[in-house]
Parts: structure tokens; sequence; C-alpha cells
């Protein structure tokens, strides 16, 4: 009987990978520091293979609850996060933070909406603006992980301040560059620094939102505080700051060579295949992100170059 | 006659018939294997010979991250002389992007064209034997480029800046001497595909240097961006110290722009 059920869970479970089946996150919250769990993504872009898991949501627990910081992609990703939390904690969630207006960092939010959803306010007037085309296009990049999801804004807007939940002293960092609007989140008592979208770590940033010489500068803010654990938004979460090296080398190193190629003459398409010096090959998604890139910030550059002639 | 004789004057006729007949040579198989190809090549090239020939490279994205501007550049200069080239798009709802007639020029352009939905971006381009030699590329993309509303009425004075031109010329390099010109108008380059937007776009561009030769002279069509782009490689008069652009829209609308040269002595800045 034994054998026979295991053949059944064999077969129902060749079964369901290959047809539509249930789909899972399968999602671990891995211990980072004291109090503090990260659920890691892949270094991809959305695909339907990975359901658009892709970025590094976290929670913190606190005598005063669990601060939970970005929902995930879509819904489902959201109620397996809460899912996930329960297996860590009884504490009831006290707030999420969501750190910009990108459609993984906040479409998970339809399974906290009984809790206050807090983002800085650019992130929230820019999630009520593009929100529901940023969700139609998830549809469209990771299909039925995206069922049932919805677009829900965050509640309640927050500035730049330290705020204490239990033993824990988060100071919020306002910052803009990846997005108009980039929340970073600092805990002060474990030295944990949750990034948000300006650190990106050993995956090529993206620029769909960006202003260069604005992020260098919030990189900048970044650099001073006393991290020992830096988780950035999208791949390999560290324990030294190198992820902020390695985000502005690869960000001075676009910026410049367009603006030279630029200068040069090069048209649109012929920068799209340049070569990527050696160094960026621990880029995930490399090539790809830098045609986005190319798409992002070659026409305004091209626009502040061109004088009028009549 | 003989049965073997017979036999014998079927099979001679069977080995000449090839030869006598000049049978047309067999058509060659689109290697983008695009649905729309044999209407297509009907359409645009009717019975004129075509070949899918790797010397006419494009350059274009993977995938198209802005669907309304997608960047693609073509070059047919190891072709030697080129008298005309096309782009084309299969798949879009109005497949020809621009005729460009580079009649003082390298046969290369680039530009930024929309795109509805995933589709073949090709360049053909004629040499003076009247073949069309044919490269192109696949460019994936979420599509919508031809049916999104255009950003310029947003702006409430946009009627005051149609025919605006930004532009910028580049000293001579290479072998051939020719130099890069980069030109972009502003215009909203209406395809006709959005309800109560009438068609309304450039439809005539020219080049010319100082001595009045035409350089480059492009046909223009509905897939092109709004505020369109160009980047083209000329070849003007040496003592040329600029170019003249002109134009004209679906409506009469004319575009009229001096281009300097800087790097030629006393060239107007």
């Amino acid at each position: 009987m034994r054998a026979l059920l295991a053949f059944v869970v064999v077969l129902f479970g060749t079964i369901s990978t290959q047809a539509a089946g249930p789909l899972t996150y399968n999602l671990k919250p891995v211990p980072i520091a004291p109090d503090t769990y990260v659920f890691e993504g892949t270094r991809e872009h959305f695909h339907r293979s990975n359901g658009g898991n892709i970025l590094n949501p976290g929670f913190i627990v606190t005598d005063d609850g669990v601060i939970v910081i970005q929902t995930g992609p879509s819904r489902r990703f959201g109620e397996e996060m809460r899912a996930a939390i329960k297996t860590v904690t009884d504490k009831p969630i006290r707030k999420v933070f969501i750190s910009n207006l990108h459609p993984d960092y906040w479409l998970g939010n339809q399974a906290f909406a009984d809790v206050p959803i807090a983002a800085l306010p650019g992130t929230i007037e820019g999630i009520k603006a593009e929100g529901k085309g940023m969700t139609e296009n998830m549809y469209r990049m990771v299909g039925d992980w995206m069922r049932g999801t919805e677009p829900v804004a965050p509640t309640e807007p927050v500035y730049g301040s330290t705020v204490v939940y239990g033993s824990h002293r988060l100071r919020l960092i306002p910052l803009e560059g990846h997005t108009a609007a980039d929340l970073a989140i600092f805990d002060e008592t474990t030295g944990v620094l949750f990034a948000g979208g300006v650190v990106f770590s050993d995956r090529t940033p993206t620029t769909p939102h960006a202003d260069v010489p604005k992020w260098l500068k919030a990189l900048d803010e970044l650099e001073p505080l006393g991290v020992t654990v830096l988780v950035p938004n999208h791949g390999r979460i560290r324990t030294d700051k190198a992820a902020i090296a390695q985000t502005r080398d690869w960000l001075g190193w676009l910026h410049r060579t367009l603006h030279d190629r630029m200068e040069a003459g090069a048209d649109m398409a012929e920068v799209l295949n340049l070569p990527i010096p050696e160094r960026f090959d621990s880029l995930g998604v490399l090539r790809e992100e830098y045609q986005r890139s190319v798409a992002h910030l070659w026409p305004a550059m091209e626009q502040a170059a061109l004088p009028r002639v009549n | 006659m003989t049965p073997r004789l017979l036999a014998t004057a079927v099979i001679a006729a069977a080995l000449a018939g090839p030869a006598l007949a000049a049978e047309p040579a067999q058509e060659p198989l689109d290697p983008l294997g695009s649905v729309m190809w044999d209407v297509l090549r009907a359409d645009l090239f009717g019975k004129a010979p075509i070949v899918f020939d790797e010397r006419v490279t494009v350059s274009a994205p993977d995938n198209a991250e802005n669907a309304t501007a997608v960047p693609v550049s073509a070059d047919a200069s190891a072709l030697g002389v080129v008298e005309e080239m096309v782009l084309i798009t299969d798949l879009n709802p109005f497949p020809v992007v621009l005729r460009y007639h580079p009649v003082a020029a390298k046969p290369v352009i680039g530009t930024r064209i929309r795109v509805q939905q995933a589709t073949p971006v090709r360049a053909a381009a004629r040499t003076p034997d009247g073949v069309w030699h044919i490269g192109g590329k696949v460019v994936d993309a979420a599509g919508g480029g031809c049916t999104a509303p255009p950003v310029t009425y947003a702006a409430p004075d946009w009627a005051d800046h149609v025919g605006e031109v930004q532009a910028r010329a580049w000293a001579p390099t290479g072998e051939d001497k020719t130099s890069r010109v980069r030109f972009r108008v502003r215009h909203p380059m209406d395809n006709g595909l959005i309800a109560g937007i009438p068609a309304y776009f450039i439809e005539k561009l020219s080049l010319r240097d100082a001595d009045g030769k035409e350089l480059a002279r492009l046909e223009t069509l509905e897939p092109l961006s709004e505020n369109p782009v160009f980047t083209l490689d000329v070849k003007p008069g040496a003592s040329s110290r600029a170019l003249t652009l002109t134009g004209r829209d679906t409506q009469g609308g004319e575009i009229e722009a001096v281009i300097s040269l800087p790097w030629v002595q006393g060239a107007v800045q």
C-alpha cells in the first residue's frame, strides 16, 4: 500500500510539474542576523520558470510584532510569504514596508491588506499611476503565477526617520536614483541594511526609472553606514559592502560609455552590442539588462546632445 | 524511329531541357520563417530577384523594451554601391518603415520604430544589377507600439513645435570620408491606427550639401516613432559648410533646417 502511495505521489508530482499544476515558490526563510530573515530570490529576469521570484524580501521579528520588507511579485508570493513567516513566529504582522514602485516589491500586498503598508510618498504616487500597467505586464511575463493578483497601493506614507519596534531601531532612509523614491531600511540594532532598489549584488542593475547621477549619490549615502549584513534588492546577500562598490562600478561604466559613444556619433542601435568589460561577467542577466538600459537612458542623453538647428 | 532511337531522343531532350528552358532560379527560403514573407516578397519586390545576404546587417535589440521606440540600424555597405534600401517590419500593420536612397551616402541608416508585436525586422538593399539583398533579425516585443497614444498631445502647445529639428554632424572618418549626421524632428507621426487621430506623418526628407547636391533622400512611413531620429553617413562636397534638411508631412507641413559642419573652415555655428 505504501509503495502504491509513493508511486501515486511520484506520478502526480511528475504530472503536476509538466502541466500547469499547483505552482509554489517553496519559500524558505533564511536567518541572516538576530531576529532577521530573508527569502532569497533568483538572479534572473521575470520568467514563467521562476514566477517572478527574483527579489530578496525579508522580515524582522520584534517584540512589537513582525516588520515585513517587500511583499514579492504576486498574490501567491505574498500568501506563501505570510505562511512561511508563521512557521518562524506566532507574533502578528505589525507593518509592511515597500521600497519602491517596481512590481516585484509590492504585488504581494493583497496578502497583507489587514496591516498598514508603508512607503515613501513618491512610491505610492508611482504605484497609483503605473501599478495597473505593471501588473498587466507581469501577467504577460510570468503567466499563471499571477492568478488573482490585483494592484494594491501602500496605505501609509513614510518619511526619513528612525522608528523603534521592540528592541529594533530602524532608520528609514529616503533615496532616489533607481526610481524617483527609493526607501532603504537600516536596522541600527543588528547592522542589517535592506538596501531597497539602489544596491544590486552579482545581478545587473535595472534602470527603467533610473536617474544615474542621483543613484550614484544615493550609494554615497549608504557607504558610511556600519553594515554587518547587506540585503540587496536583487542578488547575493553579503556581509560586506562590496555590492555597493559593484553597483557604483556598473552604473559609472554604463553612464560613461553611453555618453562617450554618443559624443563619438554612435547610433542607438549600434551601441546594443558593445563589448562589456570582463569584470562584469559575474553579473546576472548582463547583456539583456544592458540592452534594456540603452532603451531607458539613451533617448534623453541624445536629446541633450543634439542642438536645435531651426 | 526505332524504340531505341526514340528512347535516346527522349533522354537527350530531358537532359537538354533545363538548359534550354532557362527555368527561373529557385526562390530562396526565408531564414526568419515569417508567415508574411511570401505576401511581402510579391508586394514589395514583384518579380525582381532577391537573395538573403548576410552582408546586409540589421542591429536591433532581441527584446523591444519600449515598443514605441525600438532602435534599428541597417548596414549594407559590404555590398558596395547600393541604390535603394527598404526597412521592413513583417508583422506590423504597415510593414514598410521607410525607403532610403543613399545618393551620395553610405548605405547605412539608423532610426527608431514602433512595433505592434514580435516581428522580423529586415533591410533590403538594391544593387545596380537590380538584385535585392536582404538581411534581418527577429525582435521580440510585448507589442502595442503602433496603437499606443502619442505623448506629443500631452503638451498643449505641441502644434507650435512640429517640424523643429535638432541635429549634429561629425567630422569625416574612415577610408570613405563620410560624415555622420543625426537629426531628430519633432512630429507626432500619427499612423492612423488610433481612433479619432487621422494619419499625419512625415513622408519625405532630403539632405543636400551647400552646392545643392542631394546626398540622401528618405520616404518615411507609418511605423516610424514619434519625434523620429535618423542617423546617416553622407559625403558632402569638400567646401560645404553646412547641410540643408528639407521635408514634408502628409498635411503639407514643411520641414527646413540647416545643419552646420563645424570642422569646415568658417562654418556657420
